[in-house]
């Protein structure tokens, strides 16, 4: 299910430091055209359809249309995701539209605890740093 | 329309590349879940040593949980460690490293409640037996303060996933700092110390974005970059090649980079070959465990719970006969019904979803049927896509699943991979311990997830955390090393010519012929790919002869591996693009042509299911009750093979 960009849509991130779906492509598909400005999916046959370049898309330029081997033609899903959600608009081949939400983070972006002051006390046990301060006993197995 | 003798790429590669040349105390290779763990773990322990984390990607989405995941498959919570043990050695057929897996059993909540305070939300379970998504779940508290997750087997826990690897990347990210991080640079070979014996020094890589090689000293190094995909021939071989059940990326490196310096690898024999949803791959799960669905034949019979697979069972006691079968007899059962012409084999999603709605309000069954397209939506989006396409409700249509292409994992449900020290514990066995837990045979390597062998069904959470556990030992392993002076035994200009081999080899030859990609001087990486795949597929136990092979179709293969390796020095790459998938293809070589050694080593039938040998059906456990480990000569580079003794220490 390759991804493709829509011409018009694609704006190539504006000449910016990043395009975005290039820097998110985990398997380095997405890349940029610097003399049109537009994306493209070099190599869809080694496409995941991860959906990370829809995702991450600022003009919601890209899109996904099914692997040719397998999906017949006519239907689409894209996702819309916000800070907490992601919201999914599923489309049938016969027409059949169904929507989605679901929650994706409970803490606002940026925020994850990465306990830059922690320093661990005893590098000569098996604990680790955040069990060291839980107070965890390392058991061994019942045998 | 100009002649296409051109590379096509856009960022093109030149003949000589700039170079940077660092040193660091500590490396580690890969961005995945596991590198994710090490990169939070590494600053806690390691003062003012120095660290460099290296991702082919961009760690917020690289690794397996990129796509994101629906559940967490390990979470012991108020389960025995001793039963996550017994439970993994029965799925894998007996031959499984104990203490690695106790050891991880023993850490894995601990990352998993991390993982909830960064903001991943984990369903919880009411009092009175609702379950509770997203924010809501946080309403009756966290799993740490003891809030009851959704289980939907034994071991997993529901989540709401899309984001999972963004949360685990975020808190990995700050804990290291962005500076002691290169994305975009794929190492393609560790390096041997000069002076020191069987020790690790360095790396080299280049960078996918610029024209730079990167030769990197260090004095320890963990490297964790998932499993292979895309070794064997996939079903789907045209644009459908990219829809893996595992992720395509991952090529082997993990494997092949330690394999080639010298680290013994373990059980390389195992692969996983999961039934899925067929063509979109789609996780079928929570549709057993959580939605209680059962398998029909073509004959619309449950199968799995005939007479006839009851006795197919017995024939592999006693693992067969287990309270839980294990992956790989279930999939042996599918495929007797698929040769027998039974098939094609369905799951009964129309049963299952009109059963659970017998007990359920409308607002019930609703929330229900989006649980069901959230498993792939979270995961798989394409699953959703191709019932979409279908025009298939799982309410009102069943779908077919079948056993897909082979992978080699360590992770999940297989345990191939590298022969790691376990803890240095009193419990521990002396031929499985050398001083530093998840050290490799080699000095100062560590590796973890995928990369650790013979210790499976770790998935998301207990990657993370052996990551953390590995790196912790990696640095008492500098710690207690203090006279470690990293020294190459290549030098810089060497590396470099070795890395940019295909450029310059596509440069020299490129004119000769009027269109780049078909030239008698070089391969490129794409056919490359479907002469490997197709040669596993055909002679190694792929699909094509439903995961038969035998001693003499091996060597066959081993045969053709051998002109492949000849043939990969002559990859070529026009564009930076290119060069990374030469480099993927010479570690993918590498890595199943372990796989088919091992494969042909331990002259017995292990894994019915994933795959057999038809010359030594069953297992034999007189003679193969026991680790088959290898090893390269890094100075030969020829390979041997031997037992392992296998030690049970937890009792059944």
């Amino acid at each position: 299910m390759p991804s493709f960009v829509i011409n018009e849509k694609c704006d190539g991130c504006k000449g910016g430091e990043k395009t975005a779906c290039m820097y998110i492509c985990p398997n380095d598909l997405m890349v940029l055209e610097p003399n049109e400005m537009k994306a493209y999916n070099q190599e869809p046959d080694q496409c995941w359809e991860c959906f990370s370049c829809v995702k991450i898309c600022p003009t919601q330029a890209i899109e996904v249309r099914g692997y040719s081997d397998f999906v017949p033609l006519g239907s689409s899903i894209m996702p819309m995701k916000g800070t907490e959600d992601i919201m999914w608009t599923c489309k049938f081949r016969n027409g059949l539209i169904k929507r989605f939400k679901f929650p994706i983070r409970t803490t606002p972006e940026g925020t994850a605890n990465e306990y830059a002051d922690l320093k661990g006390q005893d590098l000569n046990t098996g604990l680790l740093s955040t069990e060291e301060v839980d107070g965890v006993t390392l058991a061994a197995p019942k045998t | 329309m100009a002649l296409p003798n051109k590379p096509a790429g856009e960022l093109l590669a030149v003949r000589d590349p700039e170079v940077e040349e660092r040193e660091v105390d500590i490396l580690i290779v890969g961005g995945g879940m596991a590198a994710c763990g090490s990169a939070f773990e590494v600053k806690k322990w390691s003062g003012d040593m120095s660290v460099l984390l290296v991702d082919k990607a961009a760690m917020e989405r690289s690794g397996a949980v990129a796509q994101g995941l629906s559940a967490i498959n390990t979470y012991i919570g108020e389960n025995a460690v001793e039963d996550y043990v017994k439970m993994v050695r029965n799925d894998l057929m007996g031959i499984v490293r104990e203490d690695l897996i106790f050891d991880l059993g023993r850490h894995v909540d601990d990352s998993v409640h991390l993982f909830e305070e960064w903001g991943l939300p984990v369903w919880k379970k009411t009092e009175d037996g609702k379950n509770l998504d997203g924010n809501k779940g946080q309403e009756v508290g966290t799993l740490k303060s003891g809030a009851a997750p959704v289980r939907t087997g034994k071991w997993q826990i529901m989540i709401n996933g899309e984001s999972y690897k963004c949360i685990v990347a975020e808190a990995a990210k700050k804990a290291l700092g962005e500076d002691n991080i290169l994305e975009r640079v794929f190492i393609i070979k560790l390096l041997l110390d000069a002076n020191k014996e069987n020790t690790i020094a360095g790396a080299v890589g280049f960078s996918v974005r610029e024209n730079k090689v990167y030769v990197i000293k260090c004095k320890t190094m963990m490297v964790a970059c998932g499993g292979a995909v895309n070794i064997y021939m996939p079903r789907s071989q045209g644009e459908g090649k990219g829809r893996a059940w595992y992720p395509v990326w991952n090529s082997g490196s993990t494997y092949t980079m330690c394999a080639e310096v010298g680290a013994e690898l373990t059980m390389m024999e195992n692969r996983f070959t999961p039934a899925r949803f067929k063509d979109g791959y789609g996780p079928v799960g929570a549709w057993f465990l959580l939605f209680k669905a059962k398998c029909l034949n073509g004959m619309g019979e449950n199968f799995a719970a005939s007479d006839f697979s009851k006795s197919e069972l017995e024939k592999y006691a006693p693992y067969g006969t287990a309270a839980v079968t294990p992956t790989c007899l279930r999939n042996h059962l599918m495929l007797v019904e698929m040769k027998a012409g039974r098939g094609p084999i369905m799951m009964d999603t129309v049963t299952a979803l009109a059963t659970l709605g017998e007990t359920m309000d409308a607002k019930e069954l609703k929330h229900l049927e989006s649980e069901a397209w959230e498993d792939f939506l979270d995961m798989t989006c394409g699953q959703a896509n191709l019932w979409c396409a279908q025009d298939c409700e799982p309410e009102k249509k069943n779908s077919e699943i079948m056993p897909t292409e082979p992978y080699l994992l360590g992770s999940h449900s297989g345990c191939c991979g590298i022969w790691v020290s376990g803890p240095d514990e009193d419990w521990v066995p002396d031929h499985y311990k050398w001083g530093y837990n998840r050290m490799t045979t080699v000095n100062g390597l560590f590796t973890s997830g995928d990369g650790v062998g013979a210790s499976g069904h770790k998935f998301s959470s207990g990657s993370h955390a052996e990551g953390r556990m590995a790196i912790k030992a990696a640095v008492k392993y500098v710690k207690d090393n203090a006279d470690l002076a990293p020294a190459l035994k290549q030098s810089t200009q060497e590396l470099v010519d070795e890395c940019y081999a295909p450029v310059r080899l596509f440069l020299d030859n490129c004119d000769y012929t009027t269109a780049a990609d078909i030239n008698p001087n070089y391969i490129k990486p794409d056919g490359f790919s479907m002469r490997l795949m197709k040669a596993g597929n055909e002679y190694g136990g792929g699909w094509a002869t439903y995961y038969m092979t035998s001693g003499s179709n091996l060597e066959t293969l081993m045969e053709l591996y051998k002109v492949m390796r000849e043939d990969a020095d002559k990859l070529a790459a026009g564009d930076l693009h290119e060069l990374m998938r030469c480099w993927e293809m010479r570690h993918r070589l590498t890595t199943v042509e372990a796989h088919v050694r091992h494969i042909h080593f331990r002259e017995e039938s292990r894994y019915p299911g994933f795959y057999y040998r038809g010359d030594f059906m069953g297992q034999n456990d007189a003679e193969w009750f026991c680790f088959t480990n290898s090893k390269c000569d890094p100075a030969t580079g020829e390979w041997s093979c031997k037992k392992v003794e296998h030690v049970k220490i937890i009792p059944d």
